[in-house]
């Protein structure tokens, strides 16, 4: 079985190497545009010297801030308003429609009103990413305040405990596998839209150094762009799904 | 009854509020516009036809791209469900190119494409295959092998295999995959409007914005919530009556 399991790990790994090769040769030889496909290889040397340089860590920093702050944002209002809907039926009635009509609007379509409020600004930027991440953790936390084991809430009665109490002790435990599943959505939507304000409103990050490059037509840089984005995104997600594994210990010794 | 009416309780009052402020001395009237003339430019854009050619343009990229997806990503997904070893082989690479945000894409896509329809469509299938892709995939496997068992005795041609049996046993569950690849590339034609593409609903909100019509901006924005709105529920009744989609439900 471990001799099968590594034989296909080899075999994923020679096909993803034949595909690069493929495309190296190709751009080598001039047989596809080196101008929208530079070779692996220049874009690798493109990355790698970025690096050395330390060109890289400025717009890879502003992005991040950008997006963690937004998230961050996002996290704090989702949670708290998904609270207050999931655990009021007067909260509920009378934010729901509201709620509802303003969700499938296309984030970025903000972005023109918020420009208008707050200018070309990281504050912009911010809210922008806030509006458009508080979606996955909003819902996910108004679904795990309202499905709270009914035999908790006679437990909390029987204990006398307060609403107060209620809340921090049980519904915020029990609503938590809900929250972290929907804060992972949501982080990959806040890097998508610092990506988006950064191209829109000229704010220095990653997605402004790729429309640059394209604008100079400088394609090694711009794969390299979107290569470092693809690895954020990948780091990112993992990190979260760690944090998780972490935070729900608890959940695999109960269960 | 009365619960349905408090949820129009807040709205109202933020645009009345806003109407009656719009009329004091000290309101920023340019930057900021007064319901009324929302109103106004609203239905005068309804009136000479703009917002609906623009929302035209950008249905017509959302479409275009989606439809890309939905071939792609039904006939990989198909290939890849029937071929498990095949998937394992293939299935890491796909998944190097997944956390690329798609709006990365942008820049590629202008520097192949330029301006116009087809770039918008290609960042809209580029970010909309992925769930069409990974349900389709899913889906097939999920198929009754001895559906697949039946169809080697009855020895079927390739192509009847697929259409009698495999496509049909999987559709149920690739439409909840149509349906959220339906609401992404409606976000991302909108979006990559709003950074570059000089056509659809996107671009003629951010022009708005820059040429000083607030007034036109936020009717456009309306009519996009309107819009998103419509589509939204319009595809979740579809899709409920469609036998087999059982549609996790999202709501709490």
């Amino acid at each position: 079985m471990n001799r099968l399991l590594r034989l296909r790990g080899v075999g994923a790994i020679l096909f993803a190497a034949t595909l690069l090769l493929l495309w190296q040769v190709l751009a080598d030889f001039k047989l596809i545009s080196p101008v929208f496909f530079p070779s692996p290889l220049r874009t690798v040397t493109e990355l790698v010297r970025q690096i050395a340089e330390g060109l890289i860590w400025a717009p890879l920093v502003a992005t991040l801030q950008r997006m963690f702050f937004g998230w961050a944002l996002a996290a704090l209002l989702g949670i708290i308003l998904g609270a207050a809907i999931g655990s009021s039926r007067t909260a509920r009635d009378y934010l729901e429609p509201l709620l509802e009509f303003l969700r499938p609007l296309p984030a970025s379509a903000i972005i023109p009103p918020a420009i208008l409020f707050l200018g070309l600004s990281n504050e912009m930027a911010i809210t922008v990413i806030a509006f458009g991440a508080i979606w996955p953790v909003l819902l996910s936390s108004a679904h795990g305040f309202a499905t709270i084991e009914p035999r908790l809430r006679e437990v909390a009665e029987a204990l006398c405990l307060s609403r107060r109490q209620l809340l921090v002790k049980m519904a915020v435990p029990g609503a938590l596998p809900d929250i972290l599943a929907g804060a992972r959505v949501s982080l990959a939507i806040a890097l998508i839209l610092a990506v988006v304000t950064e191209m829109q409103a000229s704010q220095p990050g990653l997605g402004q150094n790729i429309l640059l490059a394209q604008r100079s037509l400088r394609s090694p840089e711009l794969y390299a762009g979107i290569v470092s984005l693809g690895i954020m995104g990948f780091v990112l997600n993992h990190a979260l799904i760690m944090i998780e594994q972490h935070f729900l210990r608890w959940r695999s010794v109960t269960a | 009854m009365a619960r349905r009416l408090h949820g129009w309780i807040i709205p109202v009052l933020a645009f009345v509020l806003w109407e009656l402020w719009s009329h004091a001395g000290t309101f920023p009237i340019d930057t900021v516009s007064r319901p009324s003339d929302i109103a106004v430019a609203g239905a005068r854009g309804f009136a000479d036809g703009s917002i609906l050619l623009a929302t035209w343009e950008t249905i017509e990229a959302a479409l275009f791209g989606l439809a890309i997806a939905a071939v792609l990503g039904i006939l990989f997904g198909v290939i890849l469900g029937l071929a498990p070893h095949l998937e394992r082989v293939v299935g890491p690479s796909i998944d190097a190119l997944r956390p690329v945000p798609s709006v990365a894409l942008i820049p590629l896509a202008l520097l192949m494409f330029g301006f116009g329809l087809r770039m918008e469509a290609s960042v809209v299938a580029f970010a909309s295959v992925w769930p069409i892709l990974l349900v389709t995939i899913a889906a097939v496997r999920a198929i009754e092998p001895r559906l697949l068992e039946v169809a080697r005795v009855l020895e079927l041609s390739f192509a009847s295999r697929m259409f009698k049996v495999v496509l049909p046993a999987a559709l149920g569950r690739i439409s909840v995959g149509l349906r959220i690849a339906g609401s992404i590339s409606l976000v991302v034609a909108v979006t990559v409007e709003i950074v570059l593409n000089p056509r659809g609903l996107g671009y003629s909100m951010i022009a708005a914005q820059q040429s000083l019509r607030p007034d036109l901006m936020f009717a456009q924005l309306l009519w996009l919530g309107v819009l998103g709105w419509g589509l939204n529920s319009a595809m979740k009744r579809a899709l409920d009556r469609w036998p087999g989609s059982a549609v996790p439900e999202e709501q709490p």
